[in-house]
């Protein structure tokens, strides 16, 4: 199964090299094209497809403990990954609006999870003692904040590129240098049987071949009544207008068939997927985007960003 | 719970804890013991010697102390690794004022908007052990005898417009509120010398003049190297250090501004009776203010041009007294009548407006008697800086922006800054959010820009009306008193402005 959802032919990882996706970023939708692209602008289009599934393993190698391997590379080679670290984090980049979208989805992460877990909201490390897995962590936007409010991160990412960076830029603060990092997939987590008190995934779902399988991944990797986290793009005709007609079509950015849009998820067909996997939708807020602030915020328009908030109940199940 | 550290050498070992006992009121000087004052300590000695923190605070005036305390006091904030560097020996050493000291000329107007902040924070409280004068009426007129007017609390359903409190209270009051709270700060009684922001685009061992190269998370922080040959690194470097602030110079901000070629006087006098009222007359050279200081004291600020301000230093206290009071009574001119151009009904179509003090008489400020302190001299400017943050430095109070003292405003200004500030860090530390990171920065830009762009043009254009002197002019803009004394609701809305309440009257 992890094999399946690593093959090159099933996982829909997109790239845009392109940066004139945001020259025009005035409107909402631009903003959410730009969520699609995540490789750096600078890299050569298009399809840049995660090493083989051995070479993913090997390279956990990358992730605790790190700093004895950092120190094994060139300098030349620190600088170079730097300076692609700083696209991922560029705030003003092609990622601009996952990081504008940030504090506003972990707001919504902050009080879900103070809730479910009995947390002191009041606290500036509410998180403390608790195991999080955020898969396809990507740069580690993220991550980063999540070991800020106290948690145990875990980041995963089927790129091998992104988890370089996400830990370059971990590494530079303290406290997120704890993060554990690893080119894997949720697959090969439940398979080496890992266990999370929290499992997030944001943005990722619409990546990936089969949504339901990857549901029944995040599910396996939390503990009995852990809760999940997952937020993605709607099925709407205007993510189907911009990420598909636009970029793949009109100005050949993405090549054909790189989105499927029939891919993105309905608010509905997310909760029964998750259903399916044991995991209850309990909270769903939508992201509102203002251009006149450029600042998104939660409300419960759903119509085109969503995310959820579910906990896992196979306990109840299987009495 | 007293947990300060004062560093005196550069080597780094020898370390004072200073217990601050700032008021003589306080119960007398409490020895701390406190095992968590080792602890402290101790953290402080890692990893060879390099001093790391969340936030420097360069600048331990009145708003630095403020943002100290604001950040001691939130729930998100009060875990903040804070050091505060300011060579000011009033941060470090036990400073005693005795309530029958006749009060220092320093003195500042805070509005209601800063006193909720002060009580927010606890930090209103140790004001009220000391001297503070509030007061309900404020009486403005010019010299022409033309208009006045007078604002009164009630106008506005307050109970007082504002309160009047010596700079060494309100920044002592800070410091102690400060004192009693669990917060990690340290105090390096020296001055910023230059500034290392982006020690990673620099190539690397560059700045190691240490035997090490720093490790790479000290890469991401800014670096501060001080006088006293310390230095340290920190993830937010705020300029709290005034309007020559060394950290919006190396910060590369620049400002926008000009010298107003006026320079102000400042004592403290004292009259036969006490005064509760803030009055403000408008001289040919500037205004002249008489603020309620409490007892039978009053603190005179006088804006006037620098070769009349040195005159006035120098001259003999008998003097000096007399002009005092030519300026603030029939000096320049009559005193008004309560008609303007014997015609009130120049504002009949306004009379549904009548609000309770136009009904008041003109009043005559109380006489003053004695000089009662030194009188000082300070030039007037104003200045703005065009950015207020970026990359891990963040500009606060008059380092960021200096106003003409009509008003009374800059402090409160200042205030404003630093309980935004700390506010919008909690927010971003609530989600996560690295400190030093500049989205978050330029929201508290953006917050407090406006705020402080609206007045200063205010105080900018009053200022301007009243520096120039032309016959017409003068009755115009004695119109414009008399028409402010009428016209409620716009009258309402300024002293609300300047009172604090953030809205404007442009857009409310
Ligand atoms: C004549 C006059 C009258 C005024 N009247 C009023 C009034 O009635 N009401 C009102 O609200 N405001 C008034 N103001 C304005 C008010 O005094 C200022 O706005 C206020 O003091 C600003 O506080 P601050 O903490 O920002 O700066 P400051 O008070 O200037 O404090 C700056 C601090 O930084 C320190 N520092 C400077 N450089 C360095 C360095 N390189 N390294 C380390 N530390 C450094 C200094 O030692 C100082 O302690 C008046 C101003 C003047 C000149
Ligand atoms: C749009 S990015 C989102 C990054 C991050 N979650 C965030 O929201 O900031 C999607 C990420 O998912 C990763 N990804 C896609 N499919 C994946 C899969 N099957 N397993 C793990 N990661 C995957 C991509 O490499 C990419 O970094």
């Amino acid at each position: 199964m992890a094999s399946k959802l690593l093959s090159h032919s099933h996982l829909r990882v997109i790239y845009s090299s392109n940066t004139r996706i945001c020259s025009n970023p005035t409107r909402a939708t631009r903003a959410l094209l730009n969520l699609r692209p995540f490789s750096d602008s600078s890299s050569p289009p298009p399809l840049e497809m995660p090493q083989s599934h051995n070479n993913t393993i090997n390279d956990t190698g990358m992730g605790r403990g790190s700093t004895p391997s950092l120190s094994s590379l060139k300098e030349l080679e620190l600088v170079k990954f730097a300076s692609i670290a700083e696209t991922w984090w560029d705030s003003e980049g092609p990622f601009k609006p996952l990081h504008v979208m940030n504090p506003t989805r972990l707001a919504f992460i902050r009080s879900t999870l103070c809730r479910h877990f009995g947390k002191d909201p009041n606290s500036a490390r509410p998180f403390e003692g608790l195991k999080i897995v955020d898969v396809g962590c990507g740069g580690g936007i993220l991550s980063e904040p999540l070991a800020r409010m106290g948690a145990t991160v875990t980041g995963v990412d089927a790129v091998e590129k992104n988890i370089k960076i996400a830990r370059l830029h971990a590494d530079l603060d303290q406290v997120t240098s704890t993060i554990e990092y690893c080119c894997t997939t949720a697959e090969t987590l439940v398979e080496e049987e890992r266990k999370f008190d929290a499992v997030i995934a944001l943005e990722v779902i619409e990546h990936v071949a089969d949504p339901a399988e990857f549901c029944k991944s995040l599910a396996a990797l939390a503990v009995p009544d852990g809760a999940a986290v997952i937020s993605t793009i709607n099925r709407s005709m205007k993510s189907y207008a911009t990420a598909i007609v636009a970029a793949e079509y009109l100005l050949r950015w993405l090549p054909r068939g790189t989105h499927e849009w029939s891919s993105f998820l309905t608010p509905e067909e997310l909760v029964l997927i998750l259903q399916r996997a044991n995991i209850s939708v309990r909270e769903m807020a939508g992201f509102v985007y203002n251009p006149l602030t450029g600042r998104w915020s939660l409300s419960d328009d759903i119509s085109v960003n969503f995310i959820a908030f579910g906990t896992e109940n196979s306990k109840y199940e299987n009495k | 719970m007293n947990r300060v550290i004062v560093r005196k050498l550069a080597a780094n070992v020898a370390r004072l804890r200073v217990q601050h006992e700032f008021f003589c009121t306080d119960a007398a000087a409490r020895v701390s013991g406190s095992n968590r004052s080792h602890e402290h300590e101790e953290k402080h000695d890692f990893s060879n010697n390099i001093q790391q923190y969340d936030i420097a605070i360069v600048g331990g005036g009145m708003v630095g102390m403020a943002l100290a305390c604001s950040l001691a006091s939130m729930p998100l904030t009060k875990h903040l690794k804070v050091a505060i560097i300011d060579s000011n020996p009033a941060l470090g050493s036990k400073v005693c004022f005795k309530k029958e000291d006749p009060p220092d000329p320093r003195v500042s107007t805070v509005t209601p908007a800063t006193i909720s902040l002060f009580k927010d924070v606890g930090a209103w409280q140790y004001i009220e052990r000391h001297r503070h004068a509030y007061f309900d009426k404020m009486q403005v007129w010019d010299y022409t005898g033309l208009g006045y007017t007078s604002y009164n609390a009630r106008d506005i359903n307050k109970e007082i417009l504002g309160c009047v409190v010596e700079n060494k209270v309100l920044h002592g009051s800070l410091l102690s509120c400060i004192e009693n709270k669990d917060f990690q700060k340290t105090i390096y009684p020296s001055r910023l010398t230059s500034m290392t922001l982006h020690p990673r685009s620099s190539p690397m061992g560059m700045d190691s003049t240490s035997s090490r190269t720093p490790s790479s998370s000290l890469r991401h922080l800014a670096k501060l190297e001080l006088t006293d040959g310390n230095s340290l690194y920190a993830k937010l470097v705020v300029g709290a250090d005034g309007g020559k602030s060394r950290v919006r110079e190396l910060a590369g901000f620049k400002t926008t501004g000009w010298n107003y070629s006026q320079n102000a006087v400042i004592c403290t006098v004292e009259h036969t009776d006490g005064n509760q009222c803030a009055w403000q007359r408008f001289l040919p050279a500037g205004p002249i203010a008489l603020l309620p200081m409490g007892d039978n004291f009053s603190n005179i600020v006088w804006t006037m041009n620098p070769k009349e301000s040195m005159d006035r230093k120098s001259m003999s206290e008998d003097d000096f007294v007399k002009d005092v009071n030519n300026a603030l009574d029939y000096g320049y001119g009559p005193r008004p009548k309560s008609s303007l151009l014997g015609n009130e009904d120049m504002f009949s179509w306004l009379r549904g407006y009548v609000t309770l003090s136009a009904n008041e008489c003109f009043e005559v400020p109380p006489k003053v008697v004695k000089l009662a302190s030194e009188r000082m001299v300070f030039p007037l400017s104003l200045m703005h800086a065009n950015d207020y943050a970026s990359k891990h430095v963040v500009l606060i109070g008059d380092a960021a922006h200096t106003v003409h003292p009509l008003a009374g405003q800059g402090v409160n200004l200042g205030f404003g800054d630093a309980f935004a500030l700390s506010r919008v860090i909690a927010e971003g530390i609530a989600v996560g959010t690295d400190i030093g990171e500049v989205s978050l920065l330029k929201k508290y830009e953006a917050e407090r820009k406006l705020a402080n762009i609206t007045m200063m043009a205010i105080l900018d254009g009053f200022q301007k009306a009243y520096s120039v002197d032309f016959g017409p002019l003068n009755i115009l803009r004695a119109a414009a008193l008399h028409g402010a004394h009428y016209i409620s609701p716009l009258k309402r809305s300024i002293i609300s402005y300047a009172s604090g309440e953030q809205r404007l009257p442009l857009f409310s």
